[in-house]
């Protein structure tokens, strides 16, 4: 017997697919600043101008989501909550991830149940925060560069001194490359588990709804 | 109503001018000179006056140094076919020891030296050029007999105010480079808390240099600074920012190759690794030998080199980005992150093979 249950509540997805937008956007023309491949004939152009200008201004909409999915990880429901994030915390927590892990890895074919992330899943997302801070305080770091003593720059200039400038610009383009080799993954496993689980994982992030198997519950 | 665009009369007394003159600096040059350099200052033009008057009256004792250097700070400072900033300084300040231009030498120069600082105790401006070298206790620079260690930390106890010119004064510049053979250690390294001023640069600006002076001079204090010692009114602005190529870096515009057509057009360096966009200072408005240029002015990127460690955190000098630490030169981090994302979606690709032709998962079975 399969029961429709509520798992991912609006602001999870509301900040999942700004966060998507938001990534791919800001890794094309943060590539584009990096390694400006398209060539301009004329200087009334403004094509460096505006992949900056879009690149800010999506920096502050993944920003905000970013805040706002934390928030959520308070006051959501119990697949929002930083548990979900670390199952490495509990006794439960521990036999869901070496179970998992067993399972992505042939060793076994059954894989342990979970409505919510399964703790792989959960520990990956983790990593991926970090990621998405590292990326925040860099861009914001850089950002401020053009009004020093002012603004961002009084926020995160000092990162500045500590990691120097460069530093800061190669880690902030080492981790979009990071972050796109994450996304292959995520696609991937979210569409193996569609498959195996056959609890609607794909279909869950833009409606909210899994199937779940009612003795689960 | 005040007309507030009409300009506000300022003019230096006579007899200013006059004993300027008598001091062999014309009129004209020492006008300039005083404009010049409250501009460079970013004070308003109302006080040149003042400036005028406290370059004229404060004949400041001055004891420059060097150790690990090339000279080149003094070298940019002294050398120049018209009267220029660094003339006219020269003529109101009293330089009481000066490797490259005193005419002693030898122990009599060295009791010079000494006899100055103690003298000027407290008083005197000191400029130091080059970095220290504190490895094995000091041996790799000597004067005298005397490490470059105790030398400046008595000069720098002593002076009033201690200005850094050049790179390596202020951050260790070159010899501080990796691996950094002889220990090699800025001033604000050596002897941190004592009122230092830095003004890096691979050399120093004269005009930077100059200002700092008169600000001294003026205001008897040594002028506001940045998170790394170097003063706003030089260093607060980025070079990316005021660049004069920065209309073709929005557009689009960029020189591939130096020579090419784009590079002959004035183009934007980004792509041949300009470093204007991590580097603070005046250049594009200063620029350099009397106004005349620049490096970017004159095609080559900026190498950032008024950046901490710059010779080793801003190379390669013809890439954007440093090379990827535990990767080959030739390996740009944009290869190895498509070859991160290949590598990824080839091991899910064969993953998802054998999750697919393997049956009896639990899962399939309900
Ligand atoms: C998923 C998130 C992001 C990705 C993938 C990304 C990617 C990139 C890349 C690849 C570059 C070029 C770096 C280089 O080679 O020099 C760049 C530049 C930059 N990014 Fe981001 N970025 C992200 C988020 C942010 C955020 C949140 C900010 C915050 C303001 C930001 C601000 C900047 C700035 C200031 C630059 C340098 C622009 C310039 O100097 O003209 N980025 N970004
Ligand atoms: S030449 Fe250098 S400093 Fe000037 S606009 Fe281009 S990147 Fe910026």
């Amino acid at each position: 017997m399969l029961k429709v249950t509520y798992v991912w509540e609006w602001p999870v997805r509301i900040t999942h697919w700004v966060n998507v937008i938001s990534i791919v956007v800001l890794s094309v023309t943060g590539y584009y600043i990096g390694d400006p491949f398209i060539t301009v004939q004329s200087t009334d152009q403004y094509v460096m101008g505006w992949m900056r200008a879009i690149h800010f201004a999506f920096a502050y909409a993944f920003s905000l989501s970013i805040l706002v999915r934390l928030i959520w990880a308070i006051f959501g429901n119990e697949y929002a909550k930083f548990k979900a994030f670390f199952p490495w915390a509990s006794k439960e927590g521990w036999k869901h991830i070496v179970g998992t892990f067993c399972y992505y890895t042939f060793l076994k074919k059954e894989l342990p149940h979970a409505v919510g992330h399964n703790a792989l899943a959960g520990m990956a997302y983790s990593g991926v925060f970090v990621l998405f801070m590292v990326q925040v305080v860099t861009g914001f770091a850089l950002y401020g560069q053009f009004a020093p003593g002012s603004g961002w720059d009084n926020v995160f200039g000092s990162l500045l001194v500590t990691f120097g400038a460069q530093g800061m610009r190669l880690t902030h383009h080492v981790v979009m490359w990071l972050l796109i080799g994450f996304s292959i993954h995520h696609v991937y496993s979210g569409w193996l588990m569609d498959i195996k689980e056959k609890n609607g994982t794909l279909g869950s992030i833009f409606g909210g709804y899994k199937f779940v198997e009612r003795e689960d519950n | 109503m005040k007309d507030l665009k009409a300009p506000t009369p300022v003019s230096i007394p006579e007899e200013t001018l006059r004993k300027a003159e008598a001091r062999g600096v014309s009129r004209r040059d020492f006008i300039k000179f005083c404009t010049a350099t409250t501009a460079t200052l970013a004070l308003p033009m109302t006080l040149v006056p003042k400036v005028a008057q406290a370059v004229e009256d404060n004949r400041v004792p001055v004891i420059w140094v060097e150790y690990q250097s090339c000279s080149g700070d003094s070298e940019a400072f002294l050398r120049s076919n018209q009267p220029t900033a660094g003339d006219i300084i020269l003529d109101f300040i009293s330089l009481e020891y000066s490797e490259v231009v005193m005419a002693a030498a030898g122990h009599l120069a060295e009791e010079a030296k000494h006899a100055a600082m103690k003298k000027y105790a407290g008083k005197y401006v000191l400029v130091v050029e080059g970095s220290i070298p504190t490895g094995d206790g000091g041996v790799y620079c000597t004067t005298g007999g005397i490490s470059a260690v105790d030398s400046c930390k008595e000069l720098v106890k002593n002076a009033a105010a201690t200005i850094c010119v050049g790179s390596c004064s202020s951050f260790g510049g070159i010899p501080a480079a990796a691996p950094n053979p002889t220990g090699a250690v800025s001033v604000m390294d050596l002897v941190p808390g004592a009122p230092i001023i830095n003004l890096p640069g691979c050399p120093v600006n004269a005009q930077n240099f100059t200002a700092t002076v008169v600000h001294f001079l003026t205001f008897g204090s040594l002028p506001a600074t940045d998170r790394l010692g170097r003063p706003k009114f030089g260093y607060g602005k980025r070079i990316h920012d005021n660049c004069e190529r920065r209309g073709h870096f929005d557009a689009g515009q960029y020189a591939e190759a130096f020579g090419d057509a784009a590079h002959r057009d004035g183009h934007c360096l980004y792509k041949l690794g300009c470093k204007g966009p991590e580097t603070f200072h005046n250049c594009p408005t200063v620029r350099y030998n009397e106004g005349v240029s620049w490096p970017v002015m004159s095609g080559h990127g900026c190498i950032g080199c008024s950046e901490p460690q710059f010779w080793d955190t801003m190379t390669p000098f013809y890439r954007r980005l440093p090379k990827v630490p535990g990767f080959g030169v030739e390996a740009s981090v944009d290869k190895i992150g498509l070859g991160l994302a290949a590598a990824t979606a080839v091991a899910f690709g064969a993953h998802g093979v054998m999750s697919a032709v393997r049956g009896g998962d639990k899962s399939d079975k309900d």
